[in-house]
Formats: C-alpha cells, structure tokens, sequence
C-alpha cells in the first residue's frame, strides 16, 4: 500500500488532500453559513457615502463625469472598481486588512477583526494580507481627509515623509487635485474601509483644525500640515500613528 | 549508475530522453528567472525611494512584485521542474512520455500561460490571490496544461513494472496536489467562498504551491540525482517512507498557518500550528537520510559542483523548516507576522531551496545535453557561491530587520519610526541582490560559450550529444 500506485495516488495524492480541505476549508464555511454574504450594494453605508459626496464636491468635473451624482448605486460602482485598483496596484501586498489581537494593534488602529466584517462581495478573495510595509487599512475610514488621500496617492511623501510608497499619478489628471476615475475610486475604496463599524471616527467631528486656529505647530508631523490639502485633513493623524 | 548496468538490456538513451526538449525548457526557466529578478529590484529599490521610473504605470513596483513572485513560481520553477521530468521520469520508468508532440504542445502552452500572466499583472488585472495572482481569465488554461502534464508523465510511470522508486512517489502525489491545489486555490475564494473561509482556502493554496507542488518534485528530483552522482543508494529506505507519508499527510493540514489571529476559528489556527511542527520533524528524518547517504564522502560536497548546490540547498531547506518551527508558535507570530521576516523566509524557501537545487541540476544536466563540458568550471564555482552568499546575506538581513520591525510595531511607535529603521536593511537586501544577479551573469555567459562550444563540436543534435556522452 504504501509504495503502491494505487496506495500513493488514493491516500496521498486525494485522501489527505481531501481531509486538508474539509477540516480546514469546508468547516470554516460551514461554521460561518448563517452569516450571509452581503452584496457589494449592501455594504454602502451611510459613512462612506458621506465621503463619496465629499468628493462630488470636490472634484465635481471629474466626478460628474465619471460617477454622475453620488448614488448609492454609483458608489457600489466605484467601490468595485476600487478594489480592482487596490488588487491590481498590489496595495494588499504591502497593506493588511486585520487587526490581530496581538502585538498593541488595537491600540495604534482601532477594534479586533471579526468574521462578519469580511463576509461581502468586496472580499472575494479575502483581502487579509500578509505583509505590512505601509500601516494596515481595515480601520482607515474616515481618519483622513479626501484631500489628503489625494495628494498622498498622487506622491506619498507630500503628506508623509520618507513614504516608501510608490507614486500613483495614473490615478490623476496631471495634477493632485485632478482625481481620474481610478482615482476617485481607489479613495471611495479606502475610505470604505471600516465605515461599517460603529467607532467610525470621521474626521468632521475631530476638533476643528483650520488654518486659523492651528496650535503652535507639533514637533513631529509638521511637515504633513504644511502640505495637506485642505485645512482639517490630517485631524486624525494621532490616532493612526 | 543504473546505465552502467546491464546497458545491453535498456532502451537506447535516445527513445527515452528529447534532449531538445529539456533545454528548451530550461531556457525558457532562466529567461523567467531574470525577468523575476528584474520584478524583485524594481520593489527593492521602491523601499528605498530610488525607484527610477515613478510615473510608468506599467513599471509600477507594485505590479512588478507580483511579476517577481509569479515568474519564480510559474516562469522558473514550474519550466525548470518539467524539463527536468522530462530527464527524469524516462529513465526511471524506462518509458518515454506519452507523446512528443504533446511535450512541445505542453510546452506552448504553458509559456502562453506565464506570458499572459505578466501581461496581465502588468496591466493591472491580478487576482487577489497570493502566488496566484494570475489573471482569472488564464486560470482555466493553466489547469488545462496541469492535466496535460498529468498525463504525459503519469503514461510511462502507469505502464513502469515492478517496484517503484522514491522518486515517482513524490512524483505521481505532485501531479494529482498540483492539480487539486490550483483549482481550489483560484477558484474557491473567487466563485465561492468569501471572508474569512475563503481566507483559510487562501492559506492552504499559498502553502499547498510550495509544500504539494514545489517541494514534491524537489525531494522527488533530490531522490534521484543524489544517489546517482554518489553512486550509492540512498541510506534508509524506511526513512524514505516516513519522509514521503509524512509530508503527505501533514503538509496539507498547514495552510492557516498564514493567517495566525485572523477571525478564521482559533481551534483550526491550533490544528495548523501542531501540523507544522510535525511537519519540522519529517523533515528532520528526511535531512538525516540525506546526510547520511553523503557520510563518508563529504569530499564530493567541495569536488563535485552539484552535490554542493544541493546538499547546500537541504542545509537551508533544513534552517527553514526549523524557522518554520519556531515561527508558527502563536508567541513568535505576535512579533514577526507581517515583517520582513516572512519575506527572508520565503526567499530562503524560493531561492535557497529550490532554485538551488534546480540550477544544480542543470549544471549537472547541461554538459549531457549539450554534449560537451562546461565552457569554464571557473565560473561555475562564481556561479555557485555568488547565489549562495547572496541568499544567506539577504534572508538573514531580512530575518533580523523583520525581528525588529516587529519590536517597533509593538512598541507603538510611530509607524515612519518602524520605516526609517527598515532603511538600512532594505538597502543590504538591495545589495544581496546584486550578488545574486552578478551569479547568474556569469552562469548565463558560461552557458552561452558552451553552446558555442556545442555548436562547433556539431553535438547539439540528440543523436550526436547522445554518442559525445555515451
């Protein structure tokens, strides 16, 4: 049985290969079965859509263009082009999506990761990540402005210096406040990104940071308030860091 | 060894071996193998701001990444390990494979699928998959040349009489795990499953790639070059069988080990950590067997240039099992999941092990197909210790970079502070990796001469490199 072929392609090359499947990815589906995948159009919550039509604001050519008005429909579209972009630029390779219980990772980005929070359409396949070279993203919503996402997209080190993040000005029209489609979608994308938890902390109800009431400028993260745009963009920076 | 024996009763070297075939796919490995590296610099320079063309959206470091990983995978060793097959299977079944035009058909084929793979990645259209980032529009046509391969090799080893070697165990388990592993890990996660399961079918792909399709044919190809050049059988049968059922039943049971502390259930990520574990100790047995074919002979380790390029290779082999060890503990995961360390240790698995043992390989296998020596044994040694120095200096900077990335992460110190200090270990990895390049510049020149070499004796035909080695 053992050096058969009959022994070596039925118990080895199926039978353990089957038992590695059922105990290790037919029990996880079967134990999350009562908790239903959500559509993409189901997980456009109220939080993002406030982004989304921040951004029609923003940018009301290029969004107009694109997206038309901020529907709940268009922001599923631009949710689902998003995560195209994110796929297909890699970002998942240097960004997780989890907050391990472990390791003060609750501390620096918010709340533990639980099942339910990936049981949707937009993680298909599942967008864990095995590697942080920038910070994990799962709780990125709404720490930042739309602005900022901009410019950092559009040249990393304006808003964070020494970034070792590429530049992406394929998701502009030459200039940072030029957002393309792509673009407009890849920050629709990222500031998705935990909306759907209740300690959603937008920006807007951080304490005002405009110009004019700037405290005396901080030590460390000077150089991100010099350059974001956008008065209050970077009004949740010590929670990320 | 066994063409020594008894050759009056073997088939002629020729209806067995297509030499062309083999270098073909060889050639087609080392083009892949430099197109990875050339994926690897470009995100290696990024870490370090030096990226020279920033505005290219298609030299964008973070598709070339993904380049880099799957031309090792698909592009390198995929094409090295069939031409390799299609040295080895031959002759241990005394059979050739089922058809030749079905080789070339094969090998077609699967250059379309790697080609279309880059392209793809290059256009921005990866599948969130990792290792298996091919566009899903190539993954059927991938399967199909995986069912092909199946065939034509399972053809000579069905029809082989008698008892079967090591080697075509792992062989005949590599093509059915090969098979069942890509299918489930590209189409699972993408048609069926989504969350957290699909995340633990994505962790059994990644692990399953390495340990059910990479690591089987490695061993099984170790099995039977080994003791060829050794001319001795390989020490312990009995170890053989523990080797080969233990990998078969443990190895697959890993996967979630990738996704430590994820929402995936915490008994399944226990079940994971116990497996591998096991897994560490197989290999233990495994490595001993080798050893202990080699005792006694440790002067062929310095003379003979790919017994050194092996057993070099099973001393990594063997570190990284026992880091494997020692980093699926949930204590270890807290402090090193996410840094560097990984990517040290996948280098040390991609190129350490198996790229070393299959340029091993082709160094043995090039003079036999080519019909001449080696144009310089000079540059073969270059060869060697510039690729094995470059992965020990860039698996161990990475190893300890990612060590402290882990402490700074932990510490909650801003995230530029973990960054900054990375700096100087991304710029040691840079220059590990111009070591490695620089190694195989100088196997790629030596191989070029030996053509030309080849071309003047006129041995490049199979007839004639069969009578020049004969």
């Amino acid at each position: 049985m053992f050096e058969s072929k009959s022994g070596i392609l039925a118990i080895a090359g199926l039978g353990f290969f089957a038992l590695a499947f059922v105990s290790n990815a037919l029990l996880p589906a079967l134990m999350y079965q009562d908790l239903p995948e959500q559509t993409v159009e189901e997980v456009v919550n109220a939080n993002v859509l406030v982004q989304f039509e921040d951004l029609a604001k923003r940018f009301p050519d290029a969004f107009s263009e694109h997206y038309g008005e901020p529907t709940k429909e268009a922001c599923a579209e631009a949710l689902e082009l998003g995560r195209k972009i994110y796929v297909g630029e890699g970002c998942w390779h240097c960004h997780s999506q989890f907050i391990r219980p472990v390791s003060n990772e609750d501390e620096r980005w918010g709340p533990v990761a639980e099942s339910w929070e990936y049981q949707n359409e937009l993680q298909r396949p599942v967008l864990f990540g095995t590697r942080r070279v920038g910070p994990d993203l799962s709780r990125e919503a709404g720490v930042r402005s739309n602005d900022w996402h901009a410019v950092h997209f559009y040249q990393p080190d304006m808003v964070s210096p020494n970034s070792p993040m590429p530049r992406y000005e394929w998701f502009f029209d030459e200039s940072p406040d030029a957002p393309n489609k792509r673009g407009l979608a890849i920050i629709t994308f990222v500031q998705w990104l935990g909306s759907w938890r209740g300690e959603y902390p937008s920006y807007d109800e951080l304490p005002d940071m405009s110009v004019t009431e700037l405290p005396p400028p901080p030590p460390q993260p000077a150089v991100q308030n010099g350059n974001a745009a956008g008065g209050n963009g970077d009004g949740g920076q010590a929670n990320n860091n | 060894m066994t063409d020594d024996l008894r050759t009056d009763l073997l088939p002629a070297q020729d209806t067995l071996v297509d030499r062309k075939i083999v270098r073909w796919y060889f050639l087609a490995a080392i083009t892949y193998l430099f197109i990875s590296l050339v994926g690897g610099f470009l995100m290696a320079l990024q870490l370090l701001n030096w990226n020279p063309h920033s505005n290219l959206e298609f030299a964008s470091p973070g598709r070339w990444r993904m380049i880099h990983t799957n031309a090792i995978a698909y592009g390198f060793l995929a094409n090295a390990f069939l031409g390799a097959l299609h040295w080895a299977v031959p002759r241990l079944t005394l059979r050739p494979v089922a058809s030749r035009m079905l080789s070339y058909a094969i090998f077609c084929a699967w250059q379309v699928v790697v080609v279309a793979t880059a392209v793809g990645l290059v256009l921005g259209e990866a599948q969130a998959l990792e290792w298996g980032e091919t566009p899903v529009w190539i993954d059927p046509v991938a399967l199909l040349g995986l069912l092909l391969v199946a065939i034509n090799f399972m053809t000579p080893i069905v029809k082989a009489k008698g008892p079967l070697y090591v080697t075509l165990w792992y062989f005949m388990a590599a093509f059915v795990w090969t098979f069942l592993t890509y299918a489930m890990g590209n189409f699972v996660p993408e048609y069926w499953l989504s969350g957290s399961s699909a995340g633990a079918v994505g962790g059994l792909f990644i692990h399953d790639l390495v340990g059910l399709f990479v690591t089987p044919l490695g061993w099984g190809l170790m099995y039977y070059f080994v003791p060829i050049m050794l001319s001795r059988p390989i020490w312990s049968h009995g170890l053989s069988l523990i080797g080969f059922w233990g990998l078969a039943f443990f190895y697959p049971l890993n996967g979630i080990h990738h996704f430590l502390y994820t929402p995936i259930p915490m008994f399944l990520q226990y079940g994971a950590v116990i497996a591998t574990v096991a897994v560490e100790l197989v290999v233990t047995t495994v490595i001993i067997n080798f050893f202990a074919t080699l005792w006694g002979r440790g002067r062929e380790f310095w003379d003979n240039i790919p017994i050194r390029w092996f057993y070099t290779g099973m001393v990594f082999y063997f570190l990284t099992c026992l880091q494997c060890a020692l980093q699926v503990t949930l204590t270890f995961q807290a402090l090193i999941h996410f840094t560097d360390w990984v990517v040290g240790h996948a280098h040390l698995v991609m190129f350490g092990v198996f790229s070393l043992w299959l340029l091993g390989m082709m160094t043995y296998l090039f003079p036999r197909l080519l019909g001449v020596e080696w144009y310089s044994r000079r540059l073969l040694e270059w060869h060697f210790w510039l690729s094995a120095i470059g992965i020990l200096v860039m698996a161990s900077d990475l190893i300890l970079g990612g060590v402290l990335q882990g402490y700074w992460w932990a510490s909650l110190e801003p995230w530029e502070t973990s960054v900054d200090g990375s700096y100087p270990f991304w710029l040691v990895r840079v220059f590990a990796g111009v070591v490695i390049v620089a190694g195989q510049i100088c196997f790629v020149y030596n191989l070029a001469k030996t053509y030309g070499l080849a071309r003047k004796a006129g041995t490049l035909s199979s007839a004639a490199a069969n009578e020049a080695t004969a």
